[in-house]
């Protein structure tokens, strides 16, 4: 393995890591504020299709990119509805939420397009173009560093930056921030929140909004960004990767940052070598591509640290009558 | 739960979950064009119009029973086993061990085997779950979601290696003739019934005797009160002496059998090889299933009745019309929607009618008495 090809497995490991940083802040959001979400598969897909869909049909990606937004924060509000003001069950929810997704999406499509359940491939001004980060020519020739940062960190969409500056966006809302300390207290004891005097359901509806609109950012990304428009399932799991490296860095913005680049490098990794074989042992693609959810179940199991939920996860609240 | 009349409870509520779920799934229909009537006339004579739309509409329902039953058992001990579809994975690969390794002479004799096989590698895989939430505390619902994928990769790794046949396709070799379950055509055919050449085979008897299992597990057993208990109240369980670990793994470990089980139909009775995607979602229509059936055998079988009616109508729809057979997983996820997370929305309104009549008893009329 030569330098050029470490250089290109970082540049393709940010690719990829992106769409999954964005569904992981996602998810943190709405997981802090005591909402469990499984559902941010179904949110990535529905604003995967409906940005391609519409950036195929406008030829704008900027419009595009407002109703992949706007699909997943109408399906936000749907999970919202379901576990805030009619206190069903989260889980099942955002199980209903990923079929109907995957329903939706492919019914829509055949209807709009008729190309079997894909949209139009997007070309030009319907896709994200990349971005050259300053400098990035003239710095190209110092060694190592140059080239790691004009190939793999410079060159990428918008978006890929939006999500790398939603880390400390997220860290810098949730923990200096009042409506972030109440975001956080609202996941572990909703009722003390409410003594204070604070609406549990106007802060959880906001953290499940927030939720829609990353995971809405994450799902264009994938469409109009890594690939050129929208086919069936897309997002392939990409949603319970990220749900795993919310777990994998227990509920906690840098960590997430530090998770979802080391999926991405996984899935960079198994993208271009089909078994990797290091002399004694060959480790197969299968292995590579299910190690996240290996991992995941292992820091579950509290072996390697315990990942503790917030506490009121999962749980309506019914206030006291 | 006392605030409704038990007919209410278990007939009225589910109705009108169910009633919403398919007008908007119409709603969705007459949104793409199409006219909802008549694309549920060719739903309906498509599933149940015909031998041939019934026979392929029990199969499906047969994999549903087991999956849906899978999910019920749990849902009793308050579990939510969202990993049917990689525990039926692995029975898959259960099931398909037996079937390969004897040459077997006739099926009576290979379809115990390979109900114990499905039934031990679906369990194996649903125990260590149970394990890590029962000692660990690890959420259920997110390792069972984890192993899911890690089924997925291992059935894929296998198939290109240790059980590939030879040629191109990630399949195993076909099972020997002595592994074929006897279908309806031939069960039908033998006592002189026409019947069409459908994948419906005896694995559908297996399904109803596993309905009645449960039902005698649920209801009739000391196991069954302790998995009851524990997922009512799990103090009031542990304070009369029931023990949280054992109740855990127990009820995973049925789940996860039962749920291995549906390979007997799929793998063995329809595909009679092993393949990549031999479960396509069956695990997850459990889910639908069983809260559709309020976690109930008898209520499980019918849903899965239904949801296999939907499942081979869908196909027909997508032959007849331009409307995808994905239509059916909307229907699918409204269903689940209404049934399971927004339940609260029907129900809270319809208490607080029951309870209006409630307080002004007419004379004469038997009063829906509360003990």
């Amino acid at each position: 393995m030569s330098f050029v090809d470490i250089v290109q497995i970082l540049d393709s490991t940010i690719r990829l890591a992106t769409p999954l940083l964005l569904a992981c802040l996602a998810g943190l959001f709405s997981e802090r504020a005591g909402v469990f979400d499984i559902g941010l598969e179904g949110k990535m897909l529905v604003a995967a299709f409906f940005s391609a869909a519409v950036a195929a049909v406008t030829g704008q990606v900027w419009v595009g990119l407002l109703a992949g937004v706007g699909a997943a924060m109408v399906f936000a509000l749907i999970h919202g509805l379901a576990s805030i003001t009619f206190r069903g069950d989260q889980l099942i929810s955002g199980v209903a939420i990923n079929f109907l997704a995957a329903g939706m999406t492919v019914l829509i499509a055949q209807d709009w397009f008729a190309q079997g359940s894909r949209t139009p491939a997007l070309s030009g001004d319907a896709r994200f173009s990349s971005i050259d980060l300053p400098f990035a020519e003239a710095l190209s020739g110092v060694p190592y560093l140059g080239p790691i940062y004009a190939e793999a960190l410079s060159g990428h969409t918008i978006l890929v930056y939006i999500a790398l500056l939603a880390v400390p966006a997220t860290w810098y809302i949730l923990f200096r921030t009042r409506f972030g300390l109440r975001l956080r207290a609202v996941g572990e004891n909703p009722g003390a929140v409410d003594t204070a005097g604070v609406s549990v359901t106007r802060l959880r509806y906001a953290a499940v909004m927030i939720c829609g609109l990353l995971t809405g950012l994450a799902g264009a990304y994938l469409a109009t960004g890594l690939a050129a428009g929208f086919t069936k399932d897309m997002t392939a799991g990409r949603g319970f990767i990220a749900l795993a490296a919310l777990i994998f860095a227990k509920w906690r913005p840098w960590h997430a940052l530090g998770a979802c680049l080391l999926f991405g490098f996984l899935q960079a990794v198994s993208n271009r070598y089909s078994t990797l074989d290091f002399g004694i042992v060959q480790i197969p693609n299968a292995f590579v591509l299910a190690l996240p959810y290996i991992l995941t179940v292992v820091i579950l199991a509290g072996f390697v640290g315990k990942a503790i939920p917030p506490r009121a996860g999962g749980q309506p609240y019914v206030k006291e009558r | 739960m006392d605030k409704l009349p038990r007919w209410a409870d278990i007939a009225l509520v589910p109705f009108i979950n169910l009633a919403l779920a398919l007008i908007v799934s119409g709603l969705v229909v007459a949104l793409i064009g199409q006219d909802p009537f008549e694309a549920l006339a060719i739903m309906v004579n498509g599933a149940v119009g015909s031998s041939y739309g019934w026979g392929y509409t029990l199969y499906y329902a047969t994999n549903f029973v087991f999956t849906g039953l899978a999910v019920a058992v749990a849902f009793h001990a308050s579990l939510f086993n969202i990993g049917g579809e990689g525990q039926a994975q692995l029975g898959a690969l259960g099931v398909a061990l037996v079937c390969l390794a004897v040459p077997w002479p006739h099926w009576t004799l290979a379809l115990p085997v390979a109900i114990l096989g499905g039934a031990l590698f679906g369990a194996a895989w649903a125990a260590i779950p149970a394990y890590l939430q029962a000692r660990r505390g690890s959420h259920i619902v997110i390792t069972t979601i984890m192993f899911n994928f890690i089924a997925s990769a291992l059935l894929v790794y296998l198939l290109i290696s240790a059980l590939k046949a030879p040629g191109m396709a990630p399949e195993t070799v076909r099972f020997p003739e002595g592994a074929r379950l006897p279908t309806a055509l031939e069960v039908f055919g033998a006592i002189g019934i026409p019947f069409s050449r459908t994948p419906l085979n005896v694995s559908f008897i297996v399904a109803l005797i596993a309905c009645w299992g449960v039902w005698v597990l649920i209801w009739r057993t000391r196991l069954g009160y302790e998995i009851r208990a524990f997922g009512r109240s799990e103090p009031a369980a542990r304070y009369a002496g029931i023990s949280p670990f054992r109740i855990t793994m127990l009820a995973m470990l049925i789940s996860g059998g039962l749920a291995g089980l549906m390979a007997v139909n799929a793998v063995m009775g329809e595909q009679e090889r092993l393949i990549q995607d031999n479960v396509l979602g069956a695990g997850f229509v459990g889910i639908a299933v069983a809260l559709m059936g309020r976690s109930h055998p008898v209520g499980v079988l019918l849903a899965a009745i239904l949801f296999g009616a939907l499942y081979q109508g869908g196909a027909e729809l997508e032959f007849e019309t331009s409307v995808p057979r994905e239509m059916v997983v909307v229907i699918q996820a409204l269903v689940i929607l209404f049934t399971g997370a927004l339940d609260g929305m029907v129900r809270s309104p319809l208490e607080r009618v029951f309870l209006t009549f409630r307080k002004q008893p007419k004379p004469g009329l038997a009063p829906e008495t509360r003990p």
